[in-house]
């Protein structure tokens, strides 16, 4: 019965696997080439747990960026998980001891697993997290094993961060088929590369990309109209 | 420890982490439904991936100083390794194809020069 029930677990986290392991391995493996300690490294994985806000930590690391400017970063990079949470605000209600646990680690892929689950309990719920997990940090593992050994020529791994962040925007734009965020940030984005140092690029592009999503919100309100395009 | 820089950036970077997943857990649920929180939700995350793609580019540079095209780390290859990510991903819709194609045709490249 209980093993019946990790099964089902270890099966519904297949997919995730395939992309953790990898990405994992390749956080590792930047991590170790950027001159980051294995067990700091490990720490990460295990006490942040995000992917891409990880591979930002790393990035802003290598920069010497201070500790105000990673915190504001992280938050914004992160602030899409607070829509995940609020989505599941109903469905975690009553989970007891495993709740801290299940908001800790509530990434993309653990989110979007939780919430197409079609027979929701905790118990499995909590296990398809932790599994997750377990998932990201061994691939963080066998990248730091990997990147310490120089096993292989690593140059040039850390375009699979480019090339992660290409595919979410194209995953973003299929969903929402409307122009206007990827306008805003062209805007912002590109302004803040011509016009600011590189430390403050980041804040500066999407701190004014928040400021300018809230006129536009401001300025339908203001018309009445609360389907604003 | 605490004084080590590595292990306060790891602390803030998990608190930061840890704060935007608890938010509105410990908020109130009818905020959930306040319209700018919509409108943040809805508009907010797919601007900051495509500032995070500019950000992860910044460095593109096309053409040397002295005119010829640039075939480094930061020149042709990262452009060309970025069109068949955003190709594959459009053709095949397979997340982990697209990153692991475009990865390993970008390593390729800076690794066994790509200049002739």
């Amino acid at each position: 019965m209980i093993s019946q029930m990790w099964r089902e677990a270890g099966q519904q986290t297949l997919p995730v696997m395939f992309g953790y392991l990898p990405l994992g391995a390749a956080f590792g493996i930047v991590a170790i080439e950027v001159g980051i300690p294995w067990y700091a490294a490990a720490a990460m994985s295990l006490i942040i747990y995000a992917g891409a806000g990880q591979f930002l930590a790393t990035t802003l690391l290598a920069a010497g960026a201070g500790l105000t400017e990673v915190a504001v970063a992280t938050v914004m990079l992160n602030s899409r998980h607070v829509f995940y949470g609020l989505s599941l605000l109903k469905r975690f209600q009553g989970a007891g001891w495993r709740k801290p646990y299940m908001i800790f680690a509530l990434t993309d892929e653990t989110y979007s697993l939780l919430t197409s689950q079609s027979a929701y309990s905790h118990t499995l719920g909590f296990r398809v997290s932790l599994l997750n997990q377990l998932w990201w940090c061994t691939g963080t593992l066998i990248g730091i094993a990997v990147g310490s050994a120089q096993l292989f020529n690593s140059q040039g791994i850390e375009f699979a961060l480019t090339a992660l962040f290409i595919v979410l925007t194209l995953e973003q734009a299929r969903r929402l088929k409307q122009s206007l965020p990827f306008l805003i940030a062209l805007v912002t984005g590109l302004g803040a590369l011509f016009l600011l140092p590189e430390r403050h690029l980041l804040l500066g592009a999407i701190g004014s990309a928040s400021l300018l999503l809230l006129v536009h919100y401001r300025f339908y309100q203001r018309r009445g109209d609360h389907h604003a395009v | 420890m605490l004084s080590d820089p590595i292990w306060q950036l790891i602390l803030v970077c998990a608190l930061a982490t840890f704060a935007t997943r608890l938010l509105p857990f410990v908020a109130l649920s009818r905020q959930a439904d306040h319209p700018l929180i919509l409108h943040l939700g809805r508009y907010l995350p797919p601007a900051v991936m495509l500032i995070l793609v500019i950000y992860a580019l910044r460095d593109f540079t096309p053409l040397m100083p002295d005119w010829r095209l640039n075939m480094g780390d930061d020149g042709l290859p990262m452009l060309v390794a970025s069109i068949m990510v955003a190709g594959m991903h459009l053709w095949r819709r397979n997340a982990l194809l697209s990153i692991m194609l475009g990865t390993g045709a970008y390593m390729l490249m800076v690794q066994l020069g790509w200049s002739g």
